[in-house]
C-alpha cells in the first residue's frame, strides 16, 4: 500500500499543489491527469524521493518512507523525461548495467528486451537508435530488475502503437504480481481499473 | 559493495568506449610539460630546478580539465538520477564515480610522470618521491574536484566557475607534493611531506564524497 497524506509541493517560491491525498493498493494503478504545470512530474519526483515535499507524509504499508529513503528507493523504478541511455553502450549493456547496479544481475535482461520487442537490437550501440527505441530501452529496465512501485512520467512519449501495447502488457503483468503503478500520461494507456488523480493549476 | 563495483566497471567501460576524454587529460599533461623546455630554454640546471613544480602544476591542470565529465554527462542524460535512485547511499555512488575518475585520469598521469621527469632532467634522487607523491596526491585531486564538479552541475558552461572553485583547494596538494620531491632531490628527508600529503588525502576520503553527494542531491531538486 502506497499512500500520501496532505502532500504539498513548492517550486521556487510558488505553491504548486497542497493537501493532496492518495492511496494505491497492491495491484493498483493511479493515473495523474492535469494541464501542463499542474505538478504531475513534481508529484512523481516527490514519490521517488528526488524532490522534498513542502508538507505531508508518504507512507509505504503504513510506515514513514522518509525514515528510510534508501529502502524506498530500492523498491521503486522511476522513468522520467530523460532515458538515461548511453550511446556508447549496446542496448543489452544499457539494460544490464542498471539491473546489475540494482543487484538483480543480468538474468532478466533478455526477457526485458523481448517484452519491448527490441531483442533484435541487443548488440546495436544505443547511439544509432531512434527516439522511440531509446524509450523502449529505458522502459525495459522496469522488467530487468524487480521493484514493487513503478513511477512513470509520460512513459509513452515517442512510443509507437506497438510500443504502447508492449507497455500496457508489461504494466498488466506487474499489477498481476501485486505491483503498484503511478503514471502521468495524456493518452489513454488502456489499463483496466485505474484510479484517476486530477491535478489543477495553482 | 558489489553494486559500487558495478558502477566503477560501468564508468571504466564508458571511458574505454569514449577513449577521447581519458586521452585528452593525458595529452594535455604531456603537452604542457613539454612546453616548458621550449619556453624557459634548454638549460639543464634550470629545468632540473623547476621540474617538480612544473610536473605538479601540469598534473593539477590536467586533472581539473577532466572534472567536468565526472558527473556532467550522467546528469544531462538522466543517469545520475537513476544512480541516486538505485538505493545505494549517494555518498557511495559518488565515491565509486571518483574512484573510476581517478583510474582513468590520475592513474595515467602517474604512469606518464617519470618519462616527463626525464625530459625535464630531474635529479635521479627525486623519482621515488615523484611517484609516491603522485600516487598519494592524485586521488586527492579527484576527491576535491568532485565537490566542484557536483556544485557546478546546474550552471551553464560551468567550466570556468569549476576551475575558480577547485584550483584554490588544490593548493595544499601542490605545496606538499612539490616540497616532498624537492626534499628528496636535495638529499633531505621527504617523509614528513609525504605524510602530510597522505593526511590530506585521508581527510578528503570521507569528507569530499559526503559534500559532493549533498551537492548532487541539490542539483536534482
Amino acid at each position: 500500500m502506497f499512500q500520501g497524506q496532505g502532500i504539498a509541493c513548492d517550486r521556487g517560491e510558488r505553491r504548486i499543489f497542497s493537501d493532496l491525498d492518495f492511496s494505491i493498493a497492491p495491484g493498483g494503478a493511479m493515473v495523474l491527469r492535469g494541464p501542463n504545470g499542474s505538478g504531475k512530474t513534481s508529484l512523481l519526483r516527490i514519490a521517488a524521493t528526488l524532490l522534498g515535499a513542502a508538507d505531508g507524509r508518504l507512507l509505504w504499508n503504513g510506515s514513514e518512507i522518509l525514515a528510510d529513503i534508501e529502502k524506498h528507493r530500492t523498491r521503486l523504478h522511476f522513468v522520467g523525461h530523460q532515458d538515461a541511455v548511453k550511446g556508447a553502450l549496446s542496448v543489452w549493456e544499457n539494460v544490464a548495467v542498471w539491473a546489475d547496479i540494482r543487484g538483480a544481475g543480468d538474468r532478466c535482461v533478455d526477457a526485458a528486451l523481448a517484452a519491448f520487442e527490441i531483442s533484435h537490437l541487443a548488440d546495436t550501440p544505443a547511439q544509432y537508435l531512434s527516439a522511440g527505441q531509446h524509450r523502449r530501452v529505458a522502459l525495459a529496465r522496469l522488467v530487468a530488475s524487480p521493484a514493487a512501485l513503478w513511477l512513470l512520467d509520460e512513459p509513452t512519449v515517442s512510443l509507437d502503437a506497438e510500443g504502447t501495447a508492449c507497455l500496457r502488457r508489461v504494466i498488466a503483468d506487474h499489477r498481476a504480481a501485486r505491483g503498484i503503478v503511478m503514471a502521468a500520461t495524456h493518452i489513454d494507456l488502456g489499463l483496466d481499473d485505474v484510479e484517476l488523480l486530477h491535478l489543477k493549476l495553482p | 559493495m558489489k553494486p559500487l563495483i558495478s558502477i566503477i566497471a560501468r564508468d571504466l567501460r564508458l571511458a574505454v568506449r569514449q577513449g577521447g576524454a581519458t586521452l585528452l587529460a593525458l595529452v594535455f599533461f604531456v603537452l604542457t610539460v613539454t612546453l616548458f623546455p621550449l619556453g624557459v630554454g634548454p638549460e639543464p640546471a634550470i629545468l632540473a630546478r623547476i621540474a617538480p613544480g612544473v610536473l605538479w602544476v601540469a598534473a593539477l591542470l590536467a586533472a581539473m580539465l577532466s572534472l567536468d565529465r565526472l558527473f556532467q554527462s550522467d546528469f544531462e542524460d538522466g543517469s545520475l538520477e537513476q544512480l541516486v535512485l538505485s538505493g545505494l547511499p549517494v555518498g557511495g555512488v559518488v565515491l565509486a564515480k571518483i574512484i573510476a575518475h581517478w583510474m582513468t585520469t590520475g592513474f595515467p598521469l602517474l604512469l606518464a610522470a617519470p618519462f616527463l621527469a626525464v625530459l625535464l632532467n630531474m635529479n635521479g634522487e627525486g623519482f621515488t618521491a615523484l611517484m609516491l607523491t603522485m600516487l598519494i596526491g592524485t586521488p586527492a585531486l579527484s576527491l576535491i574536484g568532485a565537490i566542484g564538479a557536483a556544485l557546478t552541475l546546474t550552471v551553464r558552461r560551468g567550466g570556468v566557475l569549476l576551475s575558480l572553485l577547485v584550483l584554490p583547494l588544490y593548493i595544499p596538494v601542490l605545496i606538499f607534493g612539490v616540497s616532498a620531491i624537492d626534499a628528496a632531490v636535495h638529499g633531505l628527508n621527504a617523509k614528513p611531506h609525504l605524510l602530510l600529503l597522505a593526511a590530506l588525502t585521508v581527510a578528503c576520503l570521507p569528507l569530499c564524497p559526503w559534500a559532493a553527494a549533498a551537492a548532487v542531491k541539490l542539483s536534482l531538486d
